[in-house]
């Protein structure tokens, strides 16, 4: 076991993903002879080429389609899309052509694509570098997504993303890109599907997915110093959903909310809810809570941004909510 | 080229325009539902093209308006008809339609319906081939106002810097449904907007397929022998309305005239009975079998074929068969 940073962890699942099989690309801008934004493809230019690390130029709906045409017969590539917002360039390919094509095609044709890309707010990067759009891709059949919050399922689950044939979007954030974890020396994957419960608690669940599930995991240990225990759940993937881990967490500690930085309409918190009711009403002992960004383009100004943002604080206070302490 | 192949290049033709009638009539009868686009008039372009492809092999690409491409390709007609038909011996097995026709097995990587979107996948299908390193090619299979659509610019600069073997092939029919190309278009000749990309690129008369096979060759070639992409531009004309619902109020029916005056069939038909390659009784022979087969076989298939099972409705969303190692699910302790 060694301790590796998120983006070494990626930069790890392409190198061995690549010299697995020849057929494994990655596509992308800067991520070639400048190394990648992220640092997630450093050296592999150097060591597997240009025809297999490519650098794109700024044509996102397009390079993503091309990405798409060549799965389509036999490549695997992985994307990497600099920012989420730039995604929305290349939703027409994504969402017309990847995901709909096994199905317009009765299953004859598959597009085993990856596409990385980092959603989230990071420092005062304003409106047009802040969206999270997880709740659209959620909302897509067709597709997986996935949002691994540390490098063991970052690296593990981009290795699964590449062997598994459809295709797969990882969401990845900003302010995650340099957290640490052990992983295994030898090689391992990680499921594309299934909650983890990180944390053990009895009193009540704490719902997050991606960055959240930190600001899940740090209120959980002021809520200890209170008292009560909370159950921490990592969705890791948001399709398809895991209901069966979130029904029995629920059921477990008849209490919950659910954490996310993106806005609240119509989006993930909105679906996680939506599931409760259905599948465990009348295990709920008290009103869940939703934590969310204001419903507002994120602000450049460092204590607006503050305010929009969720924080510890934020979850921390809900909590104590769902528990009837305040 | 032989007399034997010029006779079924002319029944090809035939074919298609009958098949397209057919769909037509069917589609009256409310057979089919959706949109139903129609090539009739542009036969000499998807036949004159592919005929010098290595169908089967090459990878093909197209719009919506792609029964013929897919049937040149080497889709069988039958399964192109029980498609339209929705049912599950159709080629998309009921769930694509009209505008979705796939054959992987003859590698026709489908029709789309969202302009322009076949670019960059006709420029994917050619980079799997380059990494491959197999002497297929992509021919993309486009109308004129799809050139209009950002994916058309990023594309021809990607196929361009990357060298990708890809002939993009331009049906220019003058129209986008009811658009004519003047009125949205400021450069009327498409293949002069691609070498803004440094691509290879011609024009030509896409109503005699004589005209049609002669550049195509010409192009396939290029790129089949690495040296990159190239924009290959027809000028044609649609008969029929955009798709079934368009009573043609845009255009004369001068225009119209004048084009029916230049109609592959006939251009085709004329050079080989003048050539005493056929007569008209051998047409006449033709088109009877022709009208045989479609009636007896293509159409009973569908007419006869099972509808797709409603237990079925949620089959082909994502790998019905996905291995577990990938997928899981995640067993927590
Ligand atoms: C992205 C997108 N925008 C608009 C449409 C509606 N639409 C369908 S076909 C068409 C015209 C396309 O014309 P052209 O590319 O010349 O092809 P043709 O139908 O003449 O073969 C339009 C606007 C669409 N299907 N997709
Ligand atoms: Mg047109």
């Amino acid at each position: 076991m060694a301790e590796i940073a998120y983006w070494e962890a990626i930069r790890r699942a392409h190198d061995e993903e690549m010299a697995n099989d020849p057929l494994v690309i990655a596509m992308g801008e800067d991520i070639g002879v400048a190394g990648g934004t992220y640092k997630a493809t450093s050296g592999l230019y150097d060591k597997y080429g240009e025809s297999r690390i490519i650098d794109t130029p700024i044509s996102e709906n397009s390079y993503t389609g091309i990405g798409i045409g060549a799965s389509m017969v036999g490549v695997r590539p992985i994307i990497e899309i600099m920012s989420i917002n730039f995604a929305l360039l290349a939703l027409d390919t994504l969402i017309n052509a990847a995901a709909k094509i096994r199905y317009m095609s009765g299953g004859r044709v598959s597009c085993p694509i990856v596409m990385r890309t980092p959603g989230g707010t990071a420092h005062q990067l304003a409106a047009q570098h802040s969206a999270r759009l997880a709740r659209m891709f959620m909302s897509t059949s067709g597709l997986r997504v996935v949002t691994p919050r540390g490098p063991l399922d970052a690296c593990g689950m981009l290795k699964s993303a590449v062997r598994c044939n459809d295709p797969v979007i990882i969401i990845e954030h900003e302010r995650m890109y340099n957290i640490k974890e052990e992983v295994p020396d030898e090689e391992f994957f990680r499921p594309l599907e299934g909650a983890e419960i990180v944390r053990e608690g009895t009193d009540i669940t704490l719902i997050g997915y991606n960055f959240s599930v930190y600001l899940c995991l740090e209120a959980a240990k002021r809520l200890e110093s209170d008292g009560i225990s909370a159950e921490v759940l990592d969705l890791r993937a948001l399709k398809p959903l895991d209901r069966e881990t979130i029904r029995r967490s629920v059921e477990k500690t008849h209490r919950v909310l659910v954490a996310e930085e993106d806005e609240a309409p119509v989006g993930v918190g909105a679906e996680i809810m939506a599931v409760i009711t259905e599948d465990c009403f009348y295990a709920l002992d008290a009103q869940p809570v939703r934590i969310h960004a204001a419903d507002v383009p994120v602000p450049y100004n460092y204590t607006l941004e503050k305010e929009a943002i969720p924080d510890v604080e934020d979850v921390y206070q809900g909590a104590l909510k769902v528990m009837g302490k305040i | 080229m032989k007399a034997d192949d010029q006779k079924r290049l002319l029944r090809e033709m035939i074919f298609f325009r009958r098949f397209e009638d057919r769909c037509f009539e069917a589609y009256m009868e409310r057979k089919m539902g959706g949109f139903l686009h129609l090539y009739s008039g542009q036969e000499a372009v998807a036949t004159g093209v592919l005929e010098m492809a290595k169908t089967g092999h090459d990878y093909v690409i197209t719009g919506y308006r792609d029964h013929v491409h897919a049937i040149k390709s080497g889709a069988p007609a039958r399964e192109v008809m029980a498609e339209l038909y929705g049912k599950e011996t159709g080629s998309s097995r009921g769930r694509g339609g009209s505008m979705h026709i796939f054959d992987p097995t003859v590698n026709f990587m489908g029709g789309y319906a969202l302009v322009g979107q076949p670019f960059p996948l006709a420029a994917g299908l050619a980079m799997g081939a380059k990494l491959k390193a197999t002497d297929q090619i992509a021919i993309c299979f486009l109308g004129d106002g799809a050139n209009n659509q950002g994916t058309f610019h990023e594309t021809m600069n990607m196929a361009s810097v990357w060298k990708l073997p890809v002939l993009f092939v331009c049906e220019n029919n003058m129209y986008a449904i009811g658009t004519r190309i003047e009125r949205s278009t400021a450069v009327t000749d498409q293949y002069k907007r691609v070498c803004g990309y440094d691509m290879k690129a011609s024009q030509h008369d896409g109503q005699d397929i004589d005209t049609v096979m002669e550049a195509a060759k010409t192009a396939i070639d290029f790129v089949r022998s690495g040296k990159g992409p190239y924009f290959i531009e027809f000028m044609t004309y649609r008969y029929r309305g955009h798709s079934m619902s368009d009573s043609k109020g845009y255009r004369s029916k001068e225009e119209e005239k004048q084009w029916e005056k230049r109609d592959p069939i006939t251009i085709y038909a004329a050079k080989l009975k003048k050539a005493k390659v056929i007569t008209d009784a051998d047409i006449k022979a033709m088109e009877k079998e022709i009208d045989d087969e479609i009636e007896n076989d293509i159409i009973k298939f569908a007419e006869e074929s099972p509808e797709p099972r409603v237990e079925d409705l949620y089959k082909y969303v994502l790998d019905d068969n996905p291995d577990p190692r990938w997928i899981g699910p995640l067993q927590n302790k």
